[in-house]
């Protein structure tokens, strides 16, 4: 009933391409953007920050970067993990080499060398598609993780091999290192999804997005039309890859503080997929949503036991959790494969009619 | 219609598969703002013909002059695109994924110039750009008459209105000549007819040329200035349709000839 479009006429092209074209979606997203902003920080927790909103936000951005790459080019990668891998070590080798540089400049740059190694690695997409790349980008991963772990430089020659961000200000707020409060990183990794969803969500609404998707859904005729695979491909693992450099800085800086190799590995790359999946592929809603299902599961399946009373020996649960996970995720294929984001979507359409649906 | 210059030549080109011959010796001049049809049985060559002009194929022997210009070897298929030649496809080859306004927005994309980072701002230069290639492309949705499913994915269409959003892509594009391989193939009579209308108008409207193939006759008869017929990878005849349809050669080709003995 609320929720109507009758007598919002859109009279220019402009209105017609906006991301909420609709006033409601608008000031739903104000809303939302307030509460986030403004009321998370004021009520919640120390451990809700920590545990569940920081990992949700960093690792949002991952799957976006992943989304960009596979749900919207095409190109299916397992080498999310290792992409991250860049990003964090860069922020490593930037600010220890650098302390005056500025933290978020530091990140930025991070995303950007991953995006170098990103275009490294697709190369192999020229000549092959699907499975068969996918197991090229498992390289990536293998590789930069061995990496990183063998050649000592990358974490200053230290004896346990961990790296340590170093405590840093922005605008004269610890923003990293143990100093740094839980509010003020979630605020921190919450600006950057907000801005890096709306610089992606501008991407694929415009012709560089468009040639992605033209990519992906029909390369020969693609390429027919006068779109040039290479640099359409080469430009999807660049972004791509800068995303899951910068959302790599961000796990290490802003969540963990220290971090090994471990932390990147295969199965942090399969993470990101399956939350792309869930979320829904070539949306960039779908990533954010994706992320959180992914990051909240865990927590509400080792708490549920708890509420009832029900004291499980942390082994058996931590077995019960990744089995209820998988049997979750194989539900959600078959029930709606297209994820989250077309949940959402089909709600949103209900609405429109709803109460009088003629 | 007075015979313009050639806007393309294709020159004794050869093309084969390994032992098949797809293509012996063919030559096609297609000249400005003409209507030529290209027919012949099934495997006589036709689609390879269309192929080698938008450089999916590399001929072995032969040359291509467009515009005047001969085409270098090694071209690959976006470099013809934008050289100004545009086509559709036998099987419909739209962005299943993708919206109508999408696709033929994509159409457009070789004439966009806005690099990533303004478009990832999605200001200004890139802004502007966008509603002026949406400008466009309303034009051309006003001409093919799809408003009304202009922001339905094209999955959902059914098929004749798909074979239209294709010529739609296809116009987007702004080409100088327009290859379409079967724009009819599988349409019931009425859906033909606004095809053929629509192919006529784009030459009226739009002044590009058209290189079509077709299966059927009454079609081609009826819409095309000019006839090229292809058998087995040769072209056996070209002229108007009345020549054509009258040529001993044509006629034995599609109905068979009887071979005498001795």
């Amino acid at each position: 009933m609320i929720y109507r479009e009758t007598g919002q006429f859109k009279t220019s092209y402009r209105r017609d391409q906006a991301i909420f074209p609709i006033a409601q979606d608008r000031w739903f997203v104000v809303a939302a953007l307030g509460v986030a902003f403004v009321v998370v920080p004021l009520v919640a927790n120390e451990y809700w920050l920590q545990a569940v909103l920081i990992p949700w936000l960093v690792f949002s951005i991952a799957a976006i970067g992943l989304n960009l790459l596979t749900g919207y080019a095409g190109q299916l990668s397992l080498g999310t993990g290792g992409f991250m891998a860049v990003g964090a070590y860069a922020v490593y080798k930037l600010t220890t080499a650098f302390p005056e540089l500025n933290v978020i400049v530091v990140f930025l740059l991070a995303g950007l060398f991953a995006a170098g190694v990103g275009i490294l690695f697709g190369l192999p997409s020229l000549r092959i598609k699907g499975l068969y790349l996918a197991v090229a980008t498992l390289a990536a991963q293998f590789f930069l993780i061995w990496l990183f772990n063998r050649v000592p430089w990358f974490f200053n020659y230290n004896p346990s091999g961990t790296i340590t961000m170093p405590p840093r200000t922005f605008l004269g707020v610890m923003v990293t290192g143990p100093e740094a409060t839980a509010t003020v990183r979630y605020l921190v990794a919450l600006s950057f999804v907000v801005v890096f969803a709306l610089l992606a969500k501008n991407l694929v609404r415009t012709n560089i997005g468009r040639t992605w998707m033209a990519i992906r859904d029909m390369d020969v005729a693609a390429e027919i039309i006068g779109i040039r695979p290479l640099t359409t491909k080469l430009s999807a693992f660049a972004v791509s890859s800068f995303y899951c450099g910068l959302a790599g800085a961000l796990v290490f800086s802003l969540y963990l503080g220290s971090v090994e190799t471990l932390a990147f590995d295969i199965t942090v790359s399969f993470e990101v997929l399956f939350m792309i999946i869930i979320g829904g592929l070539g949306s960039i809603l779908g990533s954010i949503l994706g992320a959180g299902f992914i990051v909240l599961v865990p927590i509400f399946l080792t708490n549920v036991p708890r509420l009832f009373g029900i004291e499980v020996p942390v082994d058996l649960a931590k077995e019960v959790e990744a089995m209820v996970f998988g049997g979750l995720i194989v539900f959600f294929l078959i029930v709606e494969p297209l994820g989250l984001a077309r949940l959402w979507q089909i709600a949103k359409e209900k609405l429109r009619r709803w109460p009088f649906p003629y | 219609m007075s015979q313009g210059e050639a806007i393309l030549q294709v020159q004794e080109v050869s093309l084969s598969f390994g032992a098949v011959q797809a293509l012996i010796d063919v030559s096609v001049d297609v000249y400005a703002g003409e209507l030529l049809a290209i027919i012949g049985p099934n495997g006589a060559g036709k689609t390879s013909l269309l192929n080698v002009i938008s450089g999916v194929y590399r001929p072995q022997r032969g040359r291509i002059v467009f515009m005047g210009k001969e085409r270098p070897r090694h071209t690959r298929p976006y470099e013809v695109a934008r050289q100004g030649i545009a086509r559709t496809f036998q099987n419909v080859a739209l962005f299943k994924g993708m919206t109508v306004l999408e696709n033929l927005m994509t159409g457009r994309a070789l004439h966009m110039r806005r690099g990533l980072f303004s478009q990832a701002l999605y200001w200004g230069w890139a802004l502007r750009e966008e509603e002026e290639h949406r400008a466009y492309v309303e034009k051309i949705i006003d001409f093919l008459e799809i408003e009304a499913i202009r922001k339905t994915p094209v999955g959902r269409l059914p098929y004749g209105l798909q074979k239209r959003v294709e010529l739609g892509r296809a116009l987007a594009a702004e080409p100088k000549l327009l290859l379409l391989d079967e724009p009819m193939a599988g349409m019931n009579v009425e859906e033909k007819e606004d095809m053929c209308r629509f192919i006529l108008d784009t030459r009226e409207e739009f002044g590009i040329t058209c290189v079509l193939i077709e299966h059927d006759m009454g079609v081609v008869m009826d819409i095309s200035d000019r006839v090229v017929v292809l058998d087995y990878g040769r072209k056996i005849a070209e002229g108007s349709p009345e020549e054509v349809r009258t040529n001993q050669d044509v006629i034995d080709a599609y109905l068979g000839v009887v071979h005498e003995e001795g």
